[in-house]
């Protein structure tokens, strides 16, 4: 795009944020049926977090990152395709910093900041790591399991010293059955799920039978650590991490011991959640979700938010993974050509309807993981020392301190003790805030509320706001 | 802090890939050869780096956590420009990369309106 | 029934500050409050406490608010609320700005306020010396300074809390009517009486002023402010432009918060403003004018709400004019926080005795429709 081009004349039919799975789908379906599109991306390149590098890495770490990220490739083709017809117009490391629910988006790419109309935006930006607020949770090595799939399928990068891989969801066995075919050794898997969740789990043998292949990834992924005996801790509670500069040492308990390992390097992980950072900032309708622990953005039958014309995809409208982050993409997209009339509705309807369909099918498999792997209230409501904020370095303590003064919600104990105001404007605090504000005060958190978030959703300077075209 | 790396590059399986081209960043003046084509955060880990910066209330150590652009632990100045997250940066030849040990500075100007050195703390505590 | 001796609409600081006066004084106080107090402006403003560049018919009132109250802030509410005296200085760029601050401290003096004084620019320098160098001088006024505005609401509640006052929060007054000599006050269901009402519902008054007989020209809308990152301290006063709207503060803890008088769109209704921080654009460019080096530092936040505007851009202060035994204070036209602290003993005069030592006059209810008449 040449920089000579105004930023007012920036118009697009559809404006897709993040291209990952639902992201790449929705353009693609979209620049295939004639709309002008525009996908835009932090990332140097496509595929989002768990299509990462699909476009480049090379073939021995494709060899341990599994057949499943394959899927990826192609989508990422696809979009290549389409960008090379000229339909589709993509930008790497462009972030968009605001969007209006007038549709209008602020982008900054290479220092510069643009202006963006479009008659419609599909929100993709997928998911994030749950918290994992312990104490030392904030030591140097202390990353998540994503950090380590990323340094793995981004740079090729493992650790270099035995590994500690703590917390639950099938993603942390995942790393680790990438880690054991790589040759990388694990010291220790510290499960943290609660003795009681097998129970639950039976409750959903129907839907175990339907999403089938999920399963038996999972149950393949188990076997591998089995089989090579890495040391497995059960029902481990009273996490700690410690270390003077970085972490050194991981304490916890299971089975009634103690147990301290030596570590340099620790991965967390307890499922992921929404990103919902944009939605919250379009004051779209969010509903607090009890299974998922999360909130997740109110959405109708086309993925459209309850701000019109504005669309998500993916797991950043609710967590279902990559195949079913792509069919929503295309569901959304769908919903685009439907609002702007494109297309016949009734062939619309039909399409969504099968779209649907398959969606239902693949989310089969969720309600066993929920269940499954329910992150504990310990690691999600946790102890008075721990650092609940990390910017700003606020405990969930004083958190508590601040409801018993008054503060009934997140933005009030906010502005009473900066929680939520450095620089990641609450992703890394604001679903533990809300629950450790309801657990004190006795409210739902769908009554607690979180954060009013503002633009910008991610920094920009003052010199690039005073340089920005009106 | 550069010390051991706390991540090491994956064997190279033999002939199935050539040397993956580096790139020379210096990183508190140190000359670093990091990955080209990975994000500078990966890159500094790699090469040892163990704090990016200083967590500006307890003054203690913070490296990369989420490595996707959430967490905004891994913020360096990179080219003067203070708070760039290393996870979505690119290395580049010859960048100048600073771990942010303390709160960014400004430039003082004297009585005849010329620059100063930058102070970082002008009014003793600046937390 | 809840009944008490007076009920206060509104818990925003003119609010609170009235409860607490009040309560101090034996009165037994309702404070009722339509979301959670302080939760518009008196939460979230740029902090500033300022005397400088005031209308002068408000300058009595904020000396006096400073003089006496801000400054012993821990000995008023027991906590300090942050405050710094920081000092306020506003510059002036060029030729232009210079007349026209000398004009005003002209203006000043022959009103006898002498707290506003001229530096040159060796002085600035001084006092910030990683301003630009093309600023020339400024008006300064060393008692001004700031504080953190959430902590002193909640400083201000937890002293009319503990001075008996009775605080409803998520209330809101739907209905007020007089009478048999009593104000009876209607919220969805709840039900309150008094002798005497205080109207300090900010930027919804003018409903409020409207059912108590007084029809007032206020006008919500909307105004905006953005934070940087925490940077190395650089500048200790609170500055303005005399050329230029401009509030910008470093506060302790290095985030500078930047406003400007900078308006968007606000819905009372909702109770928002959205904010456009393409909008502010002409505060960075002021901003990186003056400091040349903030250019590199990073906005982490915009923010925006909802405030109560008057045509004049003083408040409304005073006994309604229609009913008996109702009092207002609304309309601060985003310039209310440092008036709080008194605000709330002109009142709690106004309430028990009918009349206040300080000049109210100028922000009487009814000096828009003398106006029409004469």
């Amino acid at each position: 795009m040449s920089k000579n081009v105004k930023s007012a004349e920036l118009e697009y039919d559809l404006v897709v944020v993040g291209a990952g799975p639902a992201g790449m789908a929705a353009a693609v379906r979209a620049s295939q049926n004639k709309l002008r599109t525009l996908l835009l991306d932090e990332q140097p390149e496509v595929g989002g977090q768990i299509y990462r590098n699909i476009t480049s890495v090379d073939a021995r770490r494709e060899e341990i990152l599994g057949p499943d990220y394959s899927h990826g490739r192609t989508l990422a083709t696809e979009v290549i395709a389409e960008a090379g017809k000229g339909s589709l117009t993509y930008w790497s490391n462009a972030s968009a910093w605001q969007i209006d629910p007038e549709k209008t988006l602020h982008v900054l790419r290479d220092g510069r900041s643009s202006m963006v109309k479009a008659k419609a935006i599909i929100v993709a930006t997928g998911a994030m790591e749950r918290p994992f607020p312990v104490p030392g949770w904030t030591l140097p090595g202390v990353m998540t399991a994503g950090a380590g799939q990323i340094l793995l399928k981004n740079a090729g990068l493992v650790p270099s010293t035995p590994v500690v891989l703590a917390g639950c969801g099938p993603l942390l066995y995942l790393i680790a059955a990438q880690y054991l075919r790589a040759g990388v050794a694990i010291k220790a898997i510290l499960d943290t799920t609660a003795g009681t969740d097998w129970k639950l789990a039976l409750r959903h043998a129907r839907d175990l039978l339907t999403g089938w292949s999920y399963v038996r990834k999972g149950m393949g992924m188990l076997r591998a650590i089995k089989d090579a005996k890495v040391p497995f801790y059960r029902g481990v509670k009273g996490l700690r991490l410690e270390g003077e500069d970085a972490l050194q040492r991981v304490r916890f308990s299971s089975g009634g011991r103690e147990h301290t390992l030596d570590a340099s390097v620790c991965l967390l992980h307890q499922g992921v959640v929404p990103n919902t950072q944009i939605s919250w900032s379009l004051r779209a309708e969010h509903k607090w979700d009890e299974v998922q622990l999360c909130w997740t953005p109110v959405i109708d039958d086309w993925c459209q938010l309850s701000v019109p014309g504005i669309y998500t995809a993916g797991d950043g409208a609710s967590i279902g993974g990559a195949l079913v982050a792509a069919l929503q993409g295309e569901l959304a997209a769908l919903g685009v050509m439907r609002q702007l009339q494109v297309k016949p509705a009734a062939d619309l309807d039909r399409d969504g309807a099968t779209i649907r369909a398959e969606i239902e099918r693949h989310l089969a498999i969720r309600p066993y993981l929920n269940r499954q792997y329910r992150p504990s209230d310990e690691y999600r409501i946790p102890a008075d020392e721990t650092t609940v904020c990390r910017c700003e370095e606020v405990t969930a303590g004083s958190i508590r301190e601040q409801v018993k003064l008054g503060c009934s919600g997140p933005n009030q104990t906010k502005s009473f003790s900066r929680c939520g105001m450095g620089p990641c404007q609450g992703r890394m605090c604001g679903l533990t805030v809300t629950e450790v504000i309801a657990k004190e005060s006795g409210l739902t958190p769908q009554e607690v509320g979180y954060y009013r978030i503002r633009p910008p959703i991610k920094s920009v300077t003052l010199g690039q706001l005073a340089q920005i075209d009106e | 802090m550069v010390a051991k790396a706390l991540f090491v590059p994956l064997a190279a399986k033999r002939g199935s890939e050539g040397a993956a081209p580096t790139v020379t960043v210096y990183f508190n003046d140190k000359p670093l050869k990091v990955p080209a084509n990975t994000s500078l955060a990966a890159g500094l880990l790699a090469a040892g780096v163990t704090r990016f910066r200083n967590a500006p209330v307890s003054g203690t150590g913070r490296a990369p956590y989420c490595m996707m652009g959430v967490c905004y632990e891994c913020l360096v100045e990179v080219d003067d420009v203070p708070s760039q997250q290393a996870c979505l940066t690119r290395p580049q030849e010859g960048m100048r990369v600073r771990s942010m040990d303390d709160l960014p500075g400004l430039a003082f100007y004297d009585a005849e309106g010329r620059e100063l050195p930058t102070p970082t703390k002008l009014f003793g505590e600046g937390k | 029934m809840n009944t008490s001796d007076v009920i206060i609409v509104g818990s925003g600081l003119q609010g609170l500050s009235t409860a607490v006066h009040l309560g101090r004084r034996g009165v037994r106080v309702t404070l009722i409050e339509a979301e959670y107090c302080g939760r518009h402006s008196s939460g979230v403003n740029a902090g500033g406490v300022r005397s400088l560049g005031r209308h002068l018919a408000e300058i009595p009132l904020s000396l006096a608010a400073r003089d006496q109250i801000w400054h012993n802030l821990k000995d008023f509410i027991g906590h300090d609320g942050g405050f710094v005296r920081s000092g306020q200085l506003q510059v002036a760029e060029n030729e232009a700005d210079v007349i026209k601050s000398k004009e005003r401290i002209a203006l000043l003096e022959s009103h006898g306020f002498t707290h506003e004084k001229w530096i040159g620019q060796e002085e600035v320098r001084e006092l910030v010396p990683s301003i630009s160098p093309h600023v020339v001088g400024g008006i300064w006024v060393k008692d001004d300074g700031y504080a953190y505005p959430y902590h002193v609401v909640t400083g201000f509640r937890l002293a009319a809390e503990q001075a008996g006052v009775v605080i409803h929060e998520l209330t809101r007054v739907r209905t007020v009517k007089r009478e048999n000599g009593l104000w009876h006050v209607e919220c969805d269901g709840k039900r309150f009486q008094a002798p005497k009402l205080v109207n300090t519902a900010g930027a919804w008054s003018g409903e409020l002023a409207r059912q108590i007989g007084d029809e007032v020209p206020i006008k919500p809308d909307g105004l905006m402010l953005m934070v940087t990152q925490r940077v190395a301290p650089f500048v200790k006063p609170t500055l303005g432009a005399m050329g230029r709207a401009l509030s910008f503060k470093q506060f302790a803890n290095g985030t500078v918060v930047i406003g400007g008088s900078l308006r968007c769109d606000a819905n009372p209704v909702q109770r928002y403003a959205p904010v456009d921080l393409s909008r502010m654009k002409k505060s960075a460019v002021t901003v990186t004018d003056l400091f040349p080096h903030l250019r590199n530092i990073q906005v982490v936040r915009a923010w925006g709400g909802v405030e109560g505007f008057m045509p004049d851009e003083i408040p409304v202060i005073g006994p309604s004019v229609a009913s008996p035994d109702a009092f207002h204070a609304f309309g601060f036209s985003a310039h209310g926080f440092e008036l709080s602290p008194i605000i709330g003993q002109i009142m709690a005069d106004l309430v028990e005795h009918g009349k206040t030592s300080l000049p109210i006059h100028p922000f009487r209810v009814d000096r828009f429709t003398q106006q029409e008449n004469s």
